[in-house]
């Protein structure tokens, strides 16, 4: 597909803590976050979007994935970690229409995936943030989707482009956002705001080394290194990492992208960046990759059973 | 005033699917059948326990999970809808309950002089979560004895079972000494599945009996071995086997609820009464009753 034409239009990855939404006045670095999600809020506006696509690692599904179809969405949420910072009433903007696009074409491609519509669903709390900070009139509708706890790299991938398919179909443009801190490891005391700092050294030289891949466009290489960030950077709760792999499936599995980091903080350890992505003629790196790029998901593959070279010369 | 005690520690999952199959008034979805056993085995659990006089119930829930700490709801009053994240078509329930604030403070003071990092839970907009209520409703339907809810540090997480644990033996503790200082009637809530490894689709109809199964036979195997031990009141060796129960079967005892509970029991030698044991969408759950008081000898 030429980029020119890609539905996609840009991209960027946020932090899904509160912080930044309910106290930035309390530390100038949840300030700096805060300031960030505001320059984004005015590159969205500056595009054609006619949607929000939002990817969070906050809202974990297990029945497969699923796809927030409700046309509007109101509720005062409550973080269950940070409940003492504040409540978030919210009041979003859904695209049903293209919800069920998503959700069709993920099936084509062999997912297993559903929508859900219904008063009171619980958004996560980095949904939350994301279009509190960076669409907070409404003026783009929103379609939220799962991040299976089970679902590895070929889900993610396949489900990222059923999101382009849907696009494509619909004939929509949409920005796509991943919500995701880079090191996940929160400081296991509760500490003052002044206090708050990268969880450990080892968090910090990873998040600098993602950062500096995505400064200079190269998704695809971060993408590529998602396990060895899941081993390094983060608390083991799911599979793996998947927000680059999805990001990266939706926009286009390459380097040729420009990117910005708006703002790196520490929000109670972990490592929080707002950064955004837009296409550009030359890539940073022109590598090959190590892993595939299917288009639609077959399974999880039996490692101890034949191979499939194996089953096709036998004609099976 | 009298010593405050426990008087039955249970084993009280919490599979929406339960409540979905019940048709209470307070959920949206309706059902035609479904987890007949379990439910049966709620049933008997609840006809035991009308014969214990008690206050309140304290129980601690895999679904309220914090990352910083062991944390207590903290409000006298919740009143609000929950919605089941993963099967929001079986679980809408419109839900109304009273904390036992006090107590819920004495346990959150005994445990942070334990050593242990908590926090109160003030905020009034907080949504208690489902499986608090799930648990709380089939084991108490009338909704008429305050709760103490806790949280579930994610230990197992960030760390390991074993670090887990011994988060869990302290709290256990804490529970115990604020229960007893209270002069309270309580009974413990451990709200968690045994086996945990689930479907990850689910049946057109969600009460088709005939599509519900363990997910795999080792899961079974393990279930048996530690509900043997609860009937055999070798809790100490439940304690002992919890980090290779936990990793080898997915167990939702990382929560560290059962843990907590065995040890503000302090690990009882009596035997235990197993009112059921069944699956949903594939875990293992056991609905367990420790009769605790008159058994404090055997500990």
């Amino acid at each position: 597909m030429s980029e020119k034409l890609h539905p996609i239009r840009r991209g960027f990855v946020l932090p899904g803590l509160p912080h930044p939404l309910l106290c930035p006045e309390k530390n100038p670095g949840w300030q700096r976050l805060r300031d960030g999600f505001d320059q984004v809020r005015e590159a969205i506006l500056a595009t054609e979007a006619d949607l929000l696509l939002i990817y969070s690692t906050m809202w974990p599904s297990i029945i497969g994935h699923q796809i927030q179809a409700r046309l509007e969405s109101k509720w005062v949420h409550v973080d269950e970690q940070f409940h003492d910072l504040g409540s978030m009433p919210y009041c979003f903007r859904g695209d049903p229409e293209f919800a069920e696009a998503h959700r069709q074409a993920a099936v084509e491609r062999g997912l297993a995936c559903r929508t859900v519509d219904y008063h009171g669903f619980p958004i996560d709390t980095g949904s939350v943030v994301a279009q509190s900070l960076v669409n907070p009139d409404n003026r783009l509708p929103a379609v939220m989707i799962s991040s299976n706890v089970y679902a590895d790299r070929a889900e993610t991938v396949v489900m990222g482009k059923a999101a382009v398919d849907a696009l494509i179909k619909t004939g929509k443009k949409a920005i796509a956002i991943t919500v995701t801190t880079l090191s996940n490891r929160l400081t296991q005391s509760f500490i003052e705001p002044d206090q708050d700092r990268i969880h450990s050294l080892k968090d910090e030289e990873w998040n600098r080394k993602i950062l500096e891949f995505l400064e200079v466009g190269r998704l695809e290489d971060a993408a590529q290194l998602s396990r060895q960030i899941q081993r390094e950077a983060r608390v083991h709760k799911v599979v793996n990492f998947k927000p680059f792999w999805w990001l990266s499936a939706v926009m286009g599995p390459h380097n040729y992208y420009s990117g910005k980091v708006y703002a790196y903080e520490a929000v109670h350890g972990t490592g929080s960046a707002v950064i955004g992505l837009e296409r550009a003629s030359n890539a940073a790196r022109d590598l090959e990759f190590d892993e595939d790029n299917p288009e639609t998901y077959a399974g999880d593959r039996n490692v101890l059973g034949p191979s499939l070279l194996s089953l096709k010369e036998k004609g099976v | 005033m009298s010593k405050g005690k426990i008087v039955a520690g249970v084993l009280a999952p919490h599979p929406p699917h339960l409540v979905y199959a019940e048709n209470p008034p307070q959920n949206e979805p309706t059902a035609e059948c479904g987890w007949e056993n379990l439910r049966w085995g709620y049933e008997r659990l609840r006809k035991s326990l009308d014969y214990i006089d008690y206050d309140s119930i304290v129980l601690l829930s895999p679904h309220w999970q914090t990352y910083v700490g062991s944390h207590f709801l903290g409000v006298p009053l919740f009143k609000s809808l929950s919605v089941d994240p993963i099967f929001p078509n079986l679980f809408r329930f419109h839900y109304d309950m009273k904390v036992d604030v006090p107590l819920a403070e004495s346990i959150e003071a005994n445990a942070r002089a334990a050593g242990l990092v908590t926090k109160m839970m003030r905020n009034p907009d907080f949504r208690v979560d489902y499986g608090t209520i799930v648990s709380c409703h089939l084991t108490r339907p009338q909704w008429d004895k305050p709760i103490v809810g806790i949280s579930s540090h994610r230990l197992s997480a960030y760390f390991n079972v074993d670090t887990m644990q011994n988060h869990m033996l302290k709290l256990g503790e804490a529970t115990r000494e604020a229960i007893e200082a209270s002069g309270k009637r309580v009974i413990l809530l451990a709200s968690n599945s045994l086996s945990h490894r689930h479907f990850v689709s689910e049946s057109e109809v969600p009460e088709d009996m005939s599509q519900e199964h363990i997910t795999h036979h080792g899961q079974y195997l393990w279930d048996m071995q530690m509900i043997e031990l609860m009937k055999k009141g070798r809790s100490r060796e439940i304690f002992d086997l919890m980090p290779d129960f936990t990793e080898q079967t997915m167990a939702e005892t990382d929560s560290g609820a059962l843990t907590w509970m065995l040890s503000a029991l302090g690990f009882p030698s009596y035997p235990a009464e197993v009112h059921a044991y069944g699956t949903v969408i594939g875990t293992g759950n056991a609905i367990v009753e420790w009769r605790h008081e008159g058994q404090e000898a055997l500990v």
